[in-house]
């Protein structure tokens, strides 16, 4: 079975197509990263895998079954500037909500432990009691990634996990992604996640080139090497 | 003077915890306008009441259901312009309220006195009505406190969980609506928004907790309304504004303390 299957995915909004027969598969424990320029449908398509958003034609599943149906086994991870941080809210709080499921009003003694346990595998542990507005940037984000993992997914979507984040907390939020022994779909609008060990590359500039391999073999699109690898990789580099 | 304050103070009492629980929540879900708007709106509720000569109370509580339904609708699915469609709500409630006050067939005190509230006129069917809508919040929030707090911080994460988060917005709502229906006679439309917003947003400043900031702003909004309920007894000032203003002050001298 795999874990995420799309085929001839296509999105339109306000008459004008986002995104335009996108396929794709994704094994168990795979390691895929969606990018592209802003504006060129990313967001759009983790929001479709996550279930928020309905294709307008084709098919997602996630494990053989609709994303909505399958939401339970998905970890999300958003960007930590979405949230206001004026809210009493401590790290372990946030952490919890991860055990939050339906028919269940109450933490139990498990689900604490587990949230503890994750905080120390994290090694923010120390942070537990703190208010969220008093961490920084990367830390704010690595409490939001321990949120994800507190459920057990199988899959976990990151949204931009390294953006308003200085180089060593990006370092480390990018080893800990590569560690992860389930499946990943990380939407990066920093190109340095292509130095990592992934398995899949999703170029999404309305339609998506989809790429398997190795970390330096890109995807031969014009756009993307012209555009996005200008400063990052040798023109001989880019294979076209 | 006890016998002549003491549904008053009861009153107050009972506020404090409304104010406590759903205040806490308007202010951690920016909801304030939403507030305001079935606040304000609730005025066609009371209207209707007085030009069909039903009870009013009745009437202004299945007029406040139905807006904060409407709320509801709007901030799910027109997020986009959900900010303008709340203004409008604010202003059809209040304008249905005037449209049957102008029909009926005698000029009704009653009407303004909902308009600014009297917290010192309170009698014992009202406390009745508080007492059952404090149950109500109590039990609610021991049971979807997680909840409420994860939908605050994080509405879609919520979602994801497999909880119906879009359910849990709207109960949220009704049971502003209810909070805002008991109040309506204590406080009045016009000022509800400031007491129900100024405690909390005192209280979240120094917490670290969502309970803590639930129990904070319930102990001050007992001090604020008890504080206000004697300085207007002393001076014969309407109660209301020098509740409003005990607090506001409060609230000025904790952003300049902080």
């Amino acid at each position: 079975m795999n874990a995420v299957e799309v085929k001839h995915l296509y999105f339109k909004y306000e008459n004008e197509w986002v995104l335009e027969d996108i396929n794709f598969t994704l094994k168990d424990k795979e390691f895929m990263t969606i990018i592209g320029p802003n504006g060129g449908g990313k967001t759009t398509l983790l929001r479709i895998l996550l279930g928020f958003l309905k294709p307008t034609k084709g098919e997602v599943k996630i494990y053989d079954k609709s994303p909505k149906e399958n939401r339970t086994l998905i970890g999300y991870v958003p960007q930590h500037t979405n949230f206001s941080l004026d809210i009493p809210i401590t790290v372990f709080d946030i952490v919890l909500q991860g055990r939050l499921q339906k028919g269940k009003f109450f933490y139990s003694k498990k689900d604490k432990e587990k949230a503890i346990k994750i905080l120390k595998e994290l090694k923010i542990e120390k942070f537990k009691d703190r208010k969220i507005k008093d961490l920084s940037g990367g830390q704010r984000q690595k409490v939001l990634i321990a949120r994800a993992l507190v459920s057990e997914p199988k899959i976990v979507m990151m949204d931009e996990p390294t953006s308003a984040i200085d180089p060593k907390g990006q370092k480390e939020i990018l080893d800990l992604i590569e560690n992860l022994d389930i499946t990943r779909i990380v939407v990066s609008h920093d190109i340095k996640i292509l130095l990592r060990k992934v398995d899949k590359i999703a170029y999404i500039h309305k339609k998506a080139v989809i790429h398997e391999g190795p970390k330096l073999n890109i995807p031969k699109d014009k756009h993307f090497c012209e555009v996005e690898l200008i400063d990052f990789l040798k023109e001989d580099e880019c294979g076209i | 003077m006890w016998d002549l304050i003491s549904n008053s103070v009861y009153a107050g009492l009972f506020l404090s915890i409304a104010i406590g629980i759903i205040g806490s929540l308007i202010v951690i879900n920016k909801a304030t306008s939403i507030t305001g708007s079935i606040a304000h709106g609730s005025f066609g509720g009371i209207g209707l009441g007085i030009y069909l000569g039903i009870n009013i109370l009745l009437s202004t509580t299945i007029f406040t259901l139905i807006l904060a339904l409407i709320l509801s609708i709007i901030t799910i699915f027109y997020k986009h312009r959900a900010d303008s469609l709340i203004g409008v709500i604010w202003a059809l409630g209040m304008s249905v309220g005037i449209i049957f006050l102008s029909l009926s067939p005698e000029y009704n005190a009653d009407a303004i006195s909902y308009l600014f509230g009297n917290i010192l006129l309170i009698e014992k069917n009202d406390l009745l009505i508080m007492g059952i809508v404090d149950i109500v919040l109590i039990i609610s929030i021991i049971f979807l406190y997680h909840r409420f707090l994860a939908m605050s911080y994080d509405i879609e994460f919520l979602e994801i969980r497999g909880i119906n988060a879009k359910l849990l917005y709207t109960y949220f709502l009704i049971l502003t609506s209810l909070t805002i229906v008991m109040s309506v006679r204590a406080i009045g439309i016009i000022l509800i928004l400031a007491l129900f917003t100024i405690p909390p947003l005192i209280a979240e400043k120094f917490t670290k907790r969502f309970y803590q900031m639930i129990v904070l702003s319930g102990i001050l909004s007992a001090l604020f309304v008890t504080g206000g309920i004697a300085l207007s007894y002393y001076f014969d000032l309407a109660p209301t504004p020098i509740i409003v203003i005990i607090a506001a002050t409060g609230l000025f001298l904790s952003i300049w303390k902080r």
